[in-house]
């Protein structure tokens, strides 16, 4: 009956069943869907909206979108791992097809007509030979949607598509050009302004505090202490700034224990870790030519997510139940937390997505909307927290440092590669709230009574995609491989979700040491990984690359100019992307040119996925030029921008991205998919360019001057 | 506290405050201006970025003392009574210059602030000029963490091209 019935159903779906979760329709014409993936820069509520739209015939002006409300949303876990349109999209399509089946049904019925003689026009069902026919809003009160989804209707071809498929504008930007459009604009009812004494590593415990001497700085409301948790409330948001800049002499913190920074590669390895083979595949073929062997490392450090926003939450306790407003990943597991802290049931706790700046993964949003629910608890009042520049660049996850060693057999002539080991090491790429049993909120640990974290651990490849492994299997047609997983169980520095996850460095490495390969054998980088890439999608993504750049083989780099390639799909399994960077080198690396092809299958808002794309490409070029976190026995030294730069206006090159239509694919995830390519592009580049190889990230000028020495 | 005079988007106030208070608090707490937004503190970043007597200027370490019958105008000042949008707002709408969109108010304002300038000294009026000149003061003024740069600099370029059309004398 159900041509989607061959495939399982999306779990966005399977856990949130009843159609009425979905989609509701309202007075005035309206109809709105609610869904529990959030905006968090990416577009994801135009593209679920021309979803909605599409399925139901109607225009987008008919759709309202509610997004992320433990109040009145579906709960679909968290907006990650780029699959919002994947998973949360499929979910929309589906309901909104059996919503289509069921209201022709009812029409039909009532006007005593087979379905097959309705039509569909603009939201109503019409039976063209008498001129009659049901809108949606003339049939909503006779139709229940408060029943699950049981598979009826069938969801449009993509040869019918008018709305999914367009670059419909998306309908929140106006706002965020003119004046309040933020979690950080928005007010309260005698709303108090609360800031929290941070220690300087979160291994840190209050030895002595001075609660009388911060209680009496100017404008001081209130200081709120439990354990080594340590907040100020003012009802001036400048008497708690201020207040803040002046509280460390106030108080004194234990000693940190962080293990001295070392070059990355010797410092994962001197942690502890647990090795776990995560993919294994043994072919015996016959050896037809001389095999050559390259065994070398490559790695990438600890990244800050550094929104340009800082963390903001504001909480309200009123009669037990607690509100908090919040621009988390994922309103349900936050609420499952703060449950936890406060021992109270889900249901006293409600948390209401509001849009924040882009957060690029785990940073301290979960985190904040905690400190802003334990200063409104013990202050009776709405609390409003926004976190100091500083506590944004060291106190929230970072993504994790990585090293890739690999062992890499192939044939000395055609490059062919007959075996690949790879060992990964790494500390985990997830900690988010609902990962796991425990609480992961910074502030839970530091009070009177801490509360216990989950037990570290990583994300398999089943069905996350993994996380220190996230497509650290190579896509290329290799007859034994061993990837083993080096977990470093150890949460000196605190590490989880950054766009991408393990993919940056595991694309970098994998696509750095083919370039090696290609270079040792004097083959041409591009024919190397066509002629070891059977899917026809991955080949086309390339050559499509290698045609936008003007790819010649053969082609010599000049010392001041080279030229790459990266590619890789994300989490193998998700969208295609193949990179070719120009550079030019004279003291530091300057990236002249990114052409990028994009096979994402069906696609929802070109001009959104673009966006995405572009975006994602000039984040990949700033983590592999020039971050990373750097510590001493004082702290992490990235506590501002001067510490911590970023790519800046006059360091971006032109970009041209070209998406690869394919027809009657589904939609794959696309959002993460550039950092990996690209940081493998920009150093096979400069290798390109310099004839010298440079395996640890960020590319620096001071790693360019000892590769050349 | 004292008693501080200014003109912010061509409406006079009086603020009581201290004399070092940043300029930010003020217009986000006092006037209920939410445009300019804090990212650092510091003057790094440019989310707060107003435009203080025809300069773009960080408004989170602007003490209210250097403002004192200031002009002051922010992102909210740009879109008229009628719902009219600036060209440079049109611009980053029609590119899709945005993506979380935080600091795109402080980045149109650096770019306000030189393309005001450039309307009063006609006589160097040059599309590649203004756009090297705004290109070099928002590297020195604005960061955005999304990677919209790209789209940014079309969307200004778009501006620039029409404005210098605007502006140029008509020719004899």
């Amino acid at each position: 009956m159900n041509a989607t019935n061959a495939v399982p159903l999306p779990v966005s779906l399977t856990d949130n069943p009843q159609l009425a979760d979905w989609i509701r329709f309202d007075e005035c014409q309206k109809v709105t869907l609610y869904t529990g993936k959030v905006e968090i820069g990416q577009g994801i509520g135009i593209a679920l909206m021309q979803i909605a739209a599409e399925e139901l015939g109607l225009t987008i002006a008919q759709v309202q979108l509610v997004a992320g409300s433990t109040v009145n949303t579906p709960d679909e876990g968290w907006t990650s791992a780029s699959i919002s349109i994947e998973v949360g999209g499929s979910a929309v399509r589906l309901v909104c097809a059996e919503i289509v089946h069921l209201f022709r049904v009812k029409a039909a019925e009532k006007l005593q007509i087979s379905e097959t003689e309705l039509k569909q026009i603009d939201g109503v069902f019409y039976y063209i030979e008498k001129g009659e026919g049901f809108s949606y809003w003339q049939l909503s009160q006779e139709i229940d949607l408060h029943v699950p989804y049981r598979g009826l209707g069938n969801p449009k071809n993509q040869s019918e598509y008018q709305l999914v498929g367009e670059s419909i504008p998306r309908q929140d930007i106006l706002e965020k050009l003119s004046g309040p459009a933020f979690i950080h604009d928005f007010s309260l009812p005698s709303m108090l302004h609360g800031r929290i004494v941070r220690p300087p590593h979160h291994k840190c415990r209050l030895e002595s505090i001075d609660e009388k001497a911060l209680a009496s700085l100017p404008g001081i409301h209130r200081v709120v202490r439990d354990g080594s948790f340590v907040g100020l409330v003012a009802e001036q948001e400048i008497a708690v700034v201020k207040a803040l800049k002046k509280a460390s002499q106030f108080i004194r913190w234990s000693v940190i224990d962080l293990p001295a920074q070392a070059p990355l590669p010797q410092w994962l390895i001197s942690r502890p870790s647990e090795a776990n083979v995560v993919f294994e595949k043994q072919q015996n073929l016959p050896l037809e030519a001389p095999i050559q062997r390259l065994r070398v490392e490559y790695s990438r450090p600890f990244i800050a997510h550094a929104s340009i926003g800082p963390c903001c939450a504001l909480a309200q306790w009123q009669d037990n139940q607690c509100q908090v407003w919040s621009h988390t990943q994922g309103v349900f597991p936050l609420r499952a937390n703060l449950a936890k802290v406060f021992n109270v049931s889900q249901s006293a706790i409600s948390v209401i997505h509001k849009d924040g700046a882009g957060c690029y993964g785990h940073n301290g949003a979960d985190d904040v909307a905690l400190d802003a629910a334990l200063l409104a608890k013990v202050c009776h009042q709405a609390v409003r927290v926004v976190w100091s520049r500083e506590d944004e660049l060291t106190s929230a996850p970072f993504g994790a440092g990585m090293l890739v060693q690999l062992d890499v057999s192939f044939e000395s002539d055609s490059g062919k590669v007959t075996e690949w080991k790879s060992d990964i090491y790494s500390m985990t790429h997830l900690t988010r709230p609902g990962w796991g049993d425990g609480v992961n909120l910074l502030a839970a640990s530091h009070l009177e009574t801490p509360l216990t974290a989950s037990e570290i651990a990583d994300p398999p490849l089943e069905p996350f995609g993994g996380g220190a492994v996230r497509n650290g299997i190579p896509l290329y047609d290799i007859a034994n491989q061993t990837i083993t997983h080096h977990l470093i169980k150890d949460d000196c520095i605190r590490t989880s979700a950054l766009r991408s996850l393990g993919a940056h460095a595991n694309v970098f490495a994998i696509e750095s040491i083919l370039d090696e390969i290609a270079q040792t054998c004097g083959q041409d980088p591009v024919q190397l990984r066509l002629a070891q890439l059977a899917d026809p999608r991955a080949v086309a993504t390339i050559k499509k690359a290698a045609e936008m750049a003007g790819w010649q083989a053969g082609q010599e780099g000049e010392g001041d100019w080279g030229r790459g390639i990266g590619f890789g799909q994300y989490k193998n399994k998700s969208a295609y992307m193949a990179a070719v960077v120009e550079v030019n080198i004279d003291e530091e690396i300057r990236i002249k040119k990114v052409y990028a092809a994009v096979d994402a299958g069906l696609v929802i808002n070109p001009d959104g996925v673009l966006n995405q794309v572009e975006g994602g490409i000039v984040q990949a070029i700033s983590w592999t030029l020039k971050e990373q976190v750097n510590w001493s026995h004082e702290g992490f030294e990235c506590a501002s921008w001067e510490d911590y730069p970023i790519l800046g206006f006059d360091e971006i090159p032109d970009i041209q991205v070209c998406l690869i239509h394919q027809s009657g694919q589904p939609a794959k995830g696309v959002g993460e998919c550039a950092a990996g390519p690209i940081a493998a592009a920009i150093a096979n580049a400069v290798s390109h360019a310099l004839g010298a190889r440079i395996r640890d990230l960020p590319l620096t000028p001071e790693k360019i001057l000892s590769a050349l020495v | 506290m004292n008693s501080q005079k200014l003109t912010v988007n061509n409406h006079p106030v009086t603020i009581e405050c201290d004399d070092n208070t940043p300029l930010l608090y003020v217009l986000r707490n006092d006037l209920n201006i939410k445009g300019p937004r804090f990212g650092c503190g510091t003057g790094h970043c440019g989310a707060c970025t107003v435009i203080v007597n025809g300069n773009a200027v960080q408004s989170c370490d602007t003490p209210m003392w250097s403002v004192i019958d200031a002009q002051v105008h922010t992102i909210e000042s740009l879109t008229k009574a009628n719902g009219e949008l600036h060209p440079l707002q049109e611009a980053f709408i029609e590119e899709q210059a945005v993506q979380c969109g935080y600091c795109i108010p402080g980045i149109i304002m650096t770019v306000k602030a030189q393309l005001d300038k450039y309307a009063i000294d006609k006589d160097s009026l040059n599309a590649d000029k203004l756009e090297t000149t705004i290109l070099h003061e928002l590297t020195e003024r604005n960061l955005c963490r999304c990677g919209t740069q790209f789209r940014i600099i079309k969307a200004i370029r778009k501006v620039i091209n029409q404005f210098v059309d605007e502006h140029q004398e008509p020719s004899q």
